[in-house]
């Protein structure tokens, strides 16, 4: 590769010649790929839900100040306390205004892509708060200093040898590579952080507007425990995750495990109504739902609305061709994978994504596994459209383009270009065959073989086909 | 059997420069099935590279030449299934003058990817096998998941008189060609390559046949490369043009 590579293509050819990532990869996706198939197999109404789901959100976003409204309201009717975060510094700075009035110096947290992408954990840390992951795999990566490289599955990039070596490393446990021997191990660890942490802080998968509920789907119980044993719950949402009423919460609560892990429901759904009222046996006293724009709402009108959709599943991760080579990493931003690149646009703006865009072959996959139907590698095209339009894409690429754009526009210069192709060719090809070229072609044949320019192509041999009809 | 239809062929830039031999099979393919087969002349490329890569007003100004040239027609065979998703489904969008928007519209009904014309249109599913031997088949991802076609194609090599058709591990995944992303990230498309290539291969065929001339480059340069001995075939290359 030359060094003019893009970083992206460096760090997915890096993430290509780490055959550890890709064991592991190989065997989680195909095995999420199979558990989802199995389970909209056994489930006929599958097809006819994830259309209603794909409806209720698009519905939601037509009027959806009205409904965070409705929810502001019923949360704080009981006894919540909600926030509006702008920005990804606005969510940061609530969170830690929240830690310090309650003198929180310890915070457990469940699994949240949210949080991620506020970049959390380092801001508590500077604050003097320090965070413990609870989720397993979220454990892991912390433990690890790494960040997670799937939306639903943070340690998928790591074979469990890798996971009993990092025991052993930052705990000082020798452990064998066995998946129950290391979350029993996990699981120790993190009951003492429980019992002492003065904060909880979770994600939220949905909110319901009409009542005032919010809803995490999780499979380990540390969600619960996050948000019934410290004294004060944070939770943190993207405003794009409210829906209108507990029936629609329902339709989504069918397809969501199945899309994500291939389970019919999740081991747990946790909803949580406020803080702990009088009479009440678990809840934390204090609850706060701070709710994220950092980007969402400007889309409502704008190129990306139909990402807002998204249930953060992972499916179109696992399906993804590109993903399942390179993994998340090499993505370089919090959310991996072709819905990751729109998530990223949002976030970031369409600039940041001028390579990311093209990650994709466009294969339709993730439409096919998406279940709200999201259709990713339509908006791709149009990131790649707006980064043409600003210029952002490299002179060169341009000015290929261009001249590829002349040639085909006018049948009188792609009729001079086979023969003057067929002349460029002449040193390069043998049997019909071309195993090098220079500059970006080059890019083709150091891997694969690219075929000659016919000696004759369809267009000159058609009059004599013609005749002889 | 013959029918009375009249078909032109859009043979894309692919077809049309690297495997006109395909061209040729199917215009005497589809002769001998009494199809009429006429070439508008004009035509260059369906524009689906540039409009992946976001090039559109480059895009459109090759939509606005290539609608009306099939004016005429009363049916249009692509032999390529991303060619086919471009014009059934992007030339619309990419149009602004009225008259030109309902001829792409017209054009966009009468346009056939081949397979789905030989099964659909000519309701012919029974042809002798130009190679004998075992065949099997790759889904090129914008006729499966883009036209929804699966079945046609398959429906052709099952009763392919001659030849054994098995199917492909993992046939619905992309070969990793996505035009321009092929150079874009080549170590990438190169890795998914590797993979279809071995589950080509465990099948045991002799040939791997598609519809698109894009995953027919990727996987036979691949092929060709590791000198193995499958071969990546067009589907109209296993079709006999005789009476089965």
């Amino acid at each position: 590769m030359s060094e003019t590579a893009t970083p992206f293509r460096q760090r997915a050819a890096g993430a290509l010649n780490d055959a550890f990532l890709r064991q592991a990869l190989t065997i989680a996706t195909t095995k999420f790929i199979d558990l989802r198939r199995e389970a909209f197999g056994d489930f006929p109404e599958g097809e006819a839900l994830r259309e209603q789901a794909r409806q209720i959100k698009e519905a939601t976003l037509q009027h959806l100040d009205q409904y965070l409204d409705q929810l502001i309201d019923n949360v704080e009717r009981r006894g919540g306390h909600v926030h509006y975060a702008d920005t990804a510094e606005d969510a940061r700075r609530i969170i830690l205004d929240i830690a310090r009035r309650t003198g929180a110096r310890l915070a457990v947290k469940s699994k949240s892509m949210a949080t991620e992408e506020i970049e959390l954990n380092e801001a508590l840390i500077h604050a003097g708060v320090t965070p413990v992951e609870t989720d397993l795999g979220e454990y892991i990566i912390q433990l690890a200093h790494e960040k997670p490289s799937h939306i639903i599955a943070p340690a998928i990039h790591k074979t469990k040898g890798q996971v009993a070596e990092l025991f052993a490393r930052e705990l000082g446990r020798e452990v064998a590579a066995d998946p129950e021997e290391l979350t029993r191990i996990a699981r120790g660890e993190l009951r003492e952080k429980f019992l002492q942490a003065d904060l909880g802080i979770t994600g939220a998968n949905f909110a319901v507007a009409s009542t005032g509920t919010v809803v995490l789907v999780t499979n380990e119980g540390n969600g619960r425990m996050v948000t019934s044993l410290p004294r004060v719950h944070v939770a943190v949402m993207g405003v794009e995750k409210v829906v209108p009423s507990m029936t629609d919460l329902m339709v989504f609560l069918a397809i969501l495990a199945k899309s994500a892990t291939g389970q019919k429901l999740s081991s747990y759904t946790t909803l949580v109504q406020g803080p702990r009222h009088p009479g009440e046996l678990e809840g934390a006293e204090e609850f706060h739902l701070v709710l994220l724009d950092n980007g969402r709402v400007k889309q409502i009108a704008g190129t990306l609305r139909e990402a807002l959709s998204c249930l953060r599943c992972g499916a179109c991760l696992n399906v993804c061709p590109v993903y399942r080579q390179i993994g998340g990493h090499a993505y370089g931003y919090t959310y991996p994978g072709p819905i990751g690149i729109l998530l990223t646009a949002m976030i970031h703006g369409g600039p940041a994504v001028k390579d990311l865009a093209h990650a994709s072959s466009l294969c339709g996959a993730c439409v096919e596994a998406c279940p709200v139907k999201i259709d990713i590698p339509k908006m791709l095209i149009e990131l790649r459209k707006e980064n043409v339009e600003r210029q952002v894409a490299p002179r060169p690429e341009r000015l290929v383009f261009r001249i590829l754009a002349e040639l085909l526009a006018s049948p009188r210069l792609y009729r001079l270009g086979a023969p003057l192709a067929r002349l460029l060719q002449r040193p390069f090809a043998r049997d019909g065959a071309i195993q090098w070229l220079p500059l970006f072609l080059g890019e083709w044949t150091r891997t694969r073989d690219l075929p000659a320019v016919a000696p004759r192509t369809f267009t000159e041999r058609w009059a004599d086909l013609e005749h002889r009809s | 059997m013959t029918v009375s239809v009249r078909a032109s062929l859009m043979i894309t830039c692919l077809g049309d420069l690297f495997y006109p031999e395909v061209g040729v099979k199917i215009v005497r393919l589809l002769r001998g099935l009494g199809v009429a087969v006429d070439f508008p002349e004009g035509q260059t490329c369906c524009a689906l590279p540039l409009f992946n890569s976001g090039y559109h007003a480059e895009a459109a100004a090759i939509a606005r030449r290539t609608v009306p040239l099939f004016r005429d027609s009363e049916y249009v065979i692509v032999p390529s299934g991303s060619c086919a998703w471009m014009v059934k489904h992007e030339y619309l969008g990419l149009l602004t003058d009225p008259a030109l928007r309902a001829q792409a519209k017209a054009l966009a009904a009468r346009t056939y990817e081949l397979s789905q014309f030989l099964v659909k249109v000519v309701g012919r599913t029974r042809f002798r096998s130009a190679m004998a031997g075992r065949v099997t088949y790759h889904d090129s991802c914008h006729l499966l998941r883009g036209l929804g076609e699966s079945e046609s194609p398959r429906t052709i090599l099952r009763n392919l008189e001659g030849a054994d058709f098995v199917e492909l591990g993992g046939s619905d995944e992309c070969c990793g060609f996505g035009g321009s992303f092929a150079v874009r990230l080549p170590e990438v498309s190169a890795s998914i390559l590797d993979k279809k290539l071995a589950n080509v291969e465990a099948t045991g065929a002799r040939c791997v046949a598609a519809c698109d001339a894009g995953c027919l480059m990727q996987m036979g340069g691949g092929l060709r490369r590791r000198r193995s001995p499958v071969r990546a075939v067009h589907l109209a290359e296993l079709l006999e043009a005789g009476e089965s």
